[in-house]
């Protein structure tokens, strides 16, 4: 130590190595660096102590402060769960037009309703309800259980041709498939609910074979579709005069539905979700473009004031 | 063991027995040499004055601010001035401005860029002498400590005395006041993030948030540093404006400039001599003892000076004892050196070229800023399609789209606001919710963003592909109208 030489402009001790009369100037860390590291060691030390830090075996040293990610998670799930209570506690006793008539309340239905349905229902109706071949569209007016929120809510709760003792249950035969028609009668049946329905134009029905389809439609069909196709949804049958078929649009997909009576299932979300739960994903629901009102529609009195004028001869929907 | 002295005890020595020594001059700075502590003595006279009252104006606006009120309006916000990150809001007095309107600000800030360029074009570094914080915090603490130590002469003994419990009271209530101004600093710092009288109770009996303490703290600690022990070091080693001076000051830019012509040959005077063939510097370096920067402006313009004009004062002090013409130090230009040179008379030209762009340049962005403010649109509409399902084909054959509308309204009161759409032939609203005598009509509240969901029905026969939609917002009352495009997506039939 003593015999380290110094440069003579800094005062620093030299390493003592020399290339070419150029000396390396052994210059010490700064001192606050030093304290800092010295009392990052001391930190370290300590939270071994009060933290988890050493894993042992298949467990770990567990520290005296007993700090655990996964109880404070559980906690904090806990916390949200009985923050957000009240609102589906108030949910749950809502109805559409309080519902709507709440900003609040409103938000927050939306809010659960979407998370509720990307995390169950997006896989088989598809995001924002576009639905897909077998899974029916939400976001349309055309619904097989009924669109007002009750049915709305109710189908939720039961299912469809689900293990509920109340579920939604219909049951199209397989007429092709089971012999119940012949392949002919098939064919006919199919022109005959093409030329019942807006596809007509598109299909271009025969009409003698629709002719001879009718018969068979009134003896097999109507009682569920009804005589004019209207369907009914008391027993899930479809509307047959609309253009969106729920297996398809096409001569063959409408052949081959009365061929093989397809019907899908939905389970029963009852005993998933709470009864807010429900309220708020019938809610997301209804929302989605196609929702009904809750009471029996009151017969359209035309007011004084008309509203907006209808294009296509199409009404309004009715004020929700 | 090679001894080597690090510093010369007999020059230093010598240089005590002058009054000042510029600590900071070029021969004294050696690279490896560490800092040495800088006794600035207090300086009498316009300038200094000047800086005072430039601190008591700048100090007083900057702890005033936040406690101003301004009336908005019940259950409005009432602070004059506010940066509401929470509620997403600028305030200043008359002006309110949404997250969407920074570009405010930035015209704000290149308007300050423009008025920093064009004081340097005219005199110098006068920012940096009277107004940069840096030089306001400092000569504050210089003020505390010159109050409690005494000035330079006194500073000096006291730091080199040996420790005493006298000493240790000085220094001690020094450092004290200091962190009380410092806390003080950081404080009304916070006052301008949150309502004022509210975040002061709160702050005394513990209940603020914790952000606000961190950040209290934070500028403690940097007032108390940077104003307290490293004062100069901050000009000279951190601020990059020194740096960028040099390209905004010109021959003609005033700043302040030893006149070396008149003062040299220096030399020390004794009453009643002649001041024949002689300078007008006496060197007594009373210049030096009140600069603050530790430099000697003798030596010529240098990085350090912050053209804080103490060293002007100090020397017309001397000018005034020895009986000679003032302003030996003063603002003066390059070009004025250079026309004495030559024998001509000083001319100041504050009126050139460079001075009158960036006036021009100040006076349109200012124009177009207070353009922009007058004619503010208080009406915001946002249109986002629904992009899942692109469209929805109803049971009459019609093709639906949906949309989220979001109705800013930035006005202090609810507006009734009418929406319309435009489109093909054929294409309307339908949002049941919303008709109120057959037109749509969204009530927004007050200062606040409005989400509605509505859906826009095509006929059966619009075609597959994309059309042009134009959403409108109408104010019913006040006619005030904004305007935002979308699009109708349809496919073909099944
Ligand atoms: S204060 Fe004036 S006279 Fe004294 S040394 Fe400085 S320039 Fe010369
Ligand atoms: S040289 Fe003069 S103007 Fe420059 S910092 Fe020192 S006292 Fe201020």
């Amino acid at each position: 130590m003593a015999d380290r030489e110094r440069d003579s402009v800094s005062g620093t001790e030299t390493t003592g190595h020399e290339w070419d009369g150029l000396k390396e100037l052994d210059t010490p860390l700064p001192r606050w660096w030093l304290y800092i590291f010295y009392a990052s060691i001391v930190v370290a030390v300590v939270y071994w102590v009060l933290m988890p830090a050493w894993p042992i075996g298949n467990g770990y040293t567990k520290g005296v402060l007993g700090f655990s990610d996964r109880i404070n998670v559980t906690a904090d799930v806990g916390a949200l769960r009985s923050a957000r209570a009240p609102m589906y506690q108030r949910l749950a006793n809502a109805s559409a037009s309080e519902i709507a008539a709440d900003p609040e309340l409103q938000e927050f239905a939306r809010a659960a309703g979407e998370s509720v349905f990307g995390d169950y229902c997006r896989t088989c109706h598809g995001a924002g309800g576009a639905g897909a071949p077998g899974y029916p569209v939400l976001a349309d007016d055309v619904w097989i259980w009924g669109g007002s929120l009750a049915d709305i809510e109710h189908t939720l709760r039961v299912g469809v041709r689900a293990d509920h003792p109340d579920t939604r249950m219909s049951m199209m035969p397989a007429f092709g498939r089971d012999r119940l028609l012949t392949s002919q009668q098939v064919d006919d049946v199919t022109e005959y609910a093409i030329s019942i329905s807006a596809a007509s134009s598109r299909l271009q029905p025969d009409r003698a074979a629709a002719a001879r389809g009718e018969a068979i439609y009134q003896e097999q069909c109507a009682a569920c579709h009804g005589a004019t196709g209207a369907g009914d949804r008391s027993v899930g049958a479809p509307s047959l005069n609309d253009d969106l078929w729920l297996y398809g649009g096409s001569r063959e997909e409408i052949r081959r539905q009365v061929e093989m009576g397809r019907g899908g299932v939905m389970p029963s979300w009852e005993r998933r979700f709470d009864a807010g739960t429900l309220r708020a994903l019938a809610y997301y629901v209804h929302e989605m473009g196609g929702g009904e009102p809750d009471a029996p529609p009151a017969p359209v009195t035309t007011p004084a004031a008309t509203p907006e004028p209808a294009q296509n001869g199409q009404p309004n929907a009715p004020l929700r | 063991m090679a001894k080597v002295t690090l510093i010369d005890t007999k020059a230093r020595a010598n240089e005590h027995a002058i009054d000042a020594r510029a600590v900071n001059s070029k021969e004294a700075r050696a690279l490896y040499k560490k800092r040495e502590q800088i006794y600035p003595k207090l300086a009498h006279g316009f300038f200094r004055n000047l800086k005072w009252a430039a601190m008591i104006v700048l100090l007083g606006i900057y702890y005033v601010t936040p406690w101003l009120r301004w009336d908005r309006g019940d259950g409005r916000v009432d602070q004059a001035v506010l940066i509401d990150f929470e509620g997403r809001r600028f305030y200043f007095f008359f002006v309110e401005l949404w997250p969407q309107e920074v570009y405010y600000i930035t015209g704000l800030l290149i308007l300050a860029a423009f008025a920093i360029f064009l004081s340097s074009a005219l005199f110098g570094r006068v920012w940096c002498g009277y107004a940069c914080p840096q030089t306001v915090w400092t000569d504050l603490y210089i003020y505390v400590e010159r109050a409690i130590e005494g000035d330079r002469n006194a500073r000096m003994k006291l730091d080199a005395a040996s420790w005493s419990w006298r000493k240790a009271a000085k220094k001690i209530a020094k450092h004290a006041i200091w962190i009380l101004i410092a806390a003080a600093t950081g404080g009304a710092w916070v006052f301008y993030f949150g309502d004022a009288p509210t975040l002061f109770r709160n702050i005394f009996t513990g209940q603020a948030d914790p952000v606000v303490y961190l950040f209290i703290g934070l500028l403690t600690l940097t007032t108390y540093a940077l104003a307290g022990t490293m004062r100069e070091q901050v000009c000279t080693y951190m601020c990059p404006w020194p740096r960028i001076q040099a390209a905004m000051i010109d021959k003609d830019a005033l700043s302040v400039t030893y006149r070396g012509d008149r003062g040299e040959p220096r030399g020390p005077h004794k009453k009643g001599d002649s001041w024949e063939g002689r300078g007008d510097c006496i060197d007594c370096r009373q210049c030096v003892a009140v600069c603050p920067q530790g430099i000697d402006i003798r030596d010529g313009d240098q990085l350090e000076c912050i053209n804080c004009a103490l060293c002007i004062d100090a020397c017309d002090d001397v000018m005034k004892k020895v009986g000679r013409p003032l302003g030996l130090i003063a603002y003066d230009s390059y070009a004025n050196l250079d026309r004495r040179k030559q024998g001509n008379p000083d001319r100041y030209k504050l009126i050139r070229p460079r001075t009158i762009l960036y006036g021009v340049l100040m006076a349109v962005v200012a124009a177009f800023m207070i353009y922009g403010l007058a004619t503010r649109q208080t009406l915001a509409l946002n249109v986002i399609r629904d992009r899942s399902p692109p469209f929805v084909r109803l049971a009459d054959g019609t093709v639906r789209n949906d949309y989220a509308l979001k109705l800013i309204n930035m006005t202090d009161r609810a507006r009734r606001l009418q929406i319309e759409v435009e489109g093909p032939t054929g294409v309307h609203l339908l949002a049941p919710a919303l008709v109120l005598d057959g037109e749509v009509v969204a009530e927004a509240h007050a200062d606040s963003v409005m989400n509605v969901r509505i859906h826009v029905v095509a006929p059966a026969n619009i075609g597959a592909g994309s059309h042009r939609l134009r959403f409108t917002i109408r104010d019913i009352a006040s006619g005030d109208v904004a305007v935002s495009d979308s699009a109708f997506l349809a496919g073909s039939t099944p």
